[in-house]
């Protein structure tokens, strides 16, 4: 393992990988990436594949309408098929007060040209042909949404990022973090230390541990992991539900139909305290919940089979929105964590700010660096909450 | 010698040993990657009739023993049930819970 280098990224899901590929662009030849586990073991890996602009505040509407203009043409940057296909997201509303909210948030969303629109339910049919219309009154369709394969993007980014130079060290964990006098001095490891200057916390769920070992208290950006659980089916036949299809008011519960091998990917809102860090264990009370509303949306998933269950973490902040920037307590420790569930969707643009900012010290990303930053919770000051979901 | 073209691996996904051994060869052989690449594994009958072999494939190519190279994680159901019996408005083929 090197011994030394000129940026430490701690993390190796989207995010992590995303900031190693774009350093590396911006031609910082020595980087070096730690992850615990195998690279997207974390959240990466087992989140639902969603990208969207629906969000209902200015900040990450700005933010994920630059990144999906990343996202078209990531496969070409990377030389890798990420498979991102624009294939939507359709929020469903089941009162005339959940409509009204709908036609608010695409007015926002239109003002920073995301093409969302109200549409019937005729339409919403047409888009998601086995679609039960009868409970819902309108639906707000993006069709510039969409999803990519997280498998593809983590390897992708790290697959680049190692050609352009980037040492990527897996199933290293990181044992502490070498401060002194408010500088950043060396990163200990299971493997050894390597000697830095500047570290990035990409650590997500597992970040407050990193930020003690930085001397911070762990509270500093108060990240909590829920478990958060998908249920998948068997392949359907494709284009019967691309989009990610989620009424809002059923306990933001979602179906969309996974765009490599058609099966359909089931969530709800379910959260679980975990009763560890490593506790991803599938539970039974989530697997009934979940069908129940997904064969409401659905019906015709009753008649299909269910093969597989698994959990990740929602590492969630008080406002669910990440904490995004420079940490001032420490000389060159950044964070990007706490991302409450929009990490992948995320993962371009971020990556690009990040690095951007350690080089540059600003980034011509539309990253609103003051809703993110990372001091606002030990201000008390909470950012209206992140519309979650996907 | 039988043509790895036509060798199928895993029965779900039609993953093919070419396919596996290529990803192999450019120096993917961390089983979770080539799991999550190739989707072997991920299929209907969770990997019971491809992770072995794969696991045998890449002890041959890596030079490692198989015990020494970890399966992924067992995904429950470990049987594909339907929906429709998980939320208790169907009995299932063999009346089955």
């Amino acid at each position: 393992m090197k011994s030394k280098a000129e940026v430490v990224i701690i993390g190796g899901g989207s995010t992590g990988a995303s900031i190693a590929y774009h350093l590396a662009k911006l031609g910082v030849e020595d980087v070096v990436l730690l992850e615990k586990n195998y690279l997207g073991s974390g959240s990466t890996f087992r989140c639902a594949s969603g990208i969207r602009a629906q969000f209902t505040d200015e900040a990450n509407i700005k933010l994920q309408k630059y990144n999906i203009e990343r996202w078209k043409n990531l496969s070409e940057e990377l030389e890798y098929d990420i498979h991102f296909k624009q294939t939507g997201y359709l929020f469903l509303a089941t009162t005339e007060e959940e409509v009204e909210a709908f036609k608010q948030n695409i007015k926002l969303q239109n003002k920073f040209g995301v093409p969302t629109r109200l549409i019937d339910m005729d339409e919403a049919k047409e888009i998601v042909p086995p679609l039960n219309t009868e409970p819902f009154l309108a639906g707000a369709w993006n069709p510039a949404d969409g999803k990519a394969c997280p498998f593809r993007v983590v390897y992708a980014f790290a697959r680049k990022a190692r050609e352009m130079g980037v040492e990527i060290y897996e199933h290293t964990p990181v044992t502490g973090l070498i401060v002194e006098n408010g500088e950043i001095k060396g990163v200990k490891t299971e493997k050894g230390v390597i000697k830095t200057g500047i570290v990035v916390n990409a650590a997500n769920a597992w970040a407050p541990i990193i930020n003690e070992m930085a001397g911070l208290e762990r509270d500093f950006i108060p990240i909590r992991p829920y478990k958060h659980q998908i249920v998948k089916t068997e392949p359907i036949a494709p284009g019967q539900i691309e989009p990610l299809t989620c009424p809002p008011a059923w306990n933001d519960s979602y179906v969309i139909q996974d765009g490599e091998d058609g099966g359909v990917m089931c969530g709800t809102g379910l959260e679980k305290e975990p009763l560890s860090l490593d506790d991803v264990q599938p539970t039974y009370d989530f697997l009934r919940e979940v069908l129940k509303w997904a064969t409401k949306i659905i019906p015709a998933l009753k008649y299909v089979h269910v093969v597989r269950q698994w959990a990740g973490f929602y590492a969630k902040t008080p406002d669910s929105n990440p904490a995004i920037g420079r940490i001032q307590y420490v000389d060159e420790l950044y964070i990007a964590a706490g991302f409450s569930g929009h990490g992948f969707m995320m993962a371009p643009g971020v990556g690009e700010a990040i690095a951007e900012l350690i080089v540059k010290g600003k980034s011509k990303v539309p990253l609103d660096w003051e809703w993110y930053d990372p001091h606002r919770f030990e201000r008390g000051e909470l950012r209206s909450t992140a519309f979650q979901i996907g | 010698m039988s043509d790895k073209k036509n060798i199928i691996i895993c029965r779900c996904n039609e993953v093919t040993q070419e396919e596996i051994e290529a990803l192999i060869d450019q120096g993917i052989t961390d089983i979770e990657m080539i799991k999550r690449l190739l989707r072997i594994g991920m299929g209907p009958c969770q990997g019971r009739t491809c992770l072995p072999m794969v696991v045998s494939i890449l002890a041959r190519k890596t030079g490692k023993k198989p015990e020494e190279i970890k399966l992924p994680a067992t995904r429950i159901p470990v049987r594909p049930v339907p929906a429709g019996v998980l939320v208790g408005e169907m009995e299932s083929d063999e009346n089955e819970e």
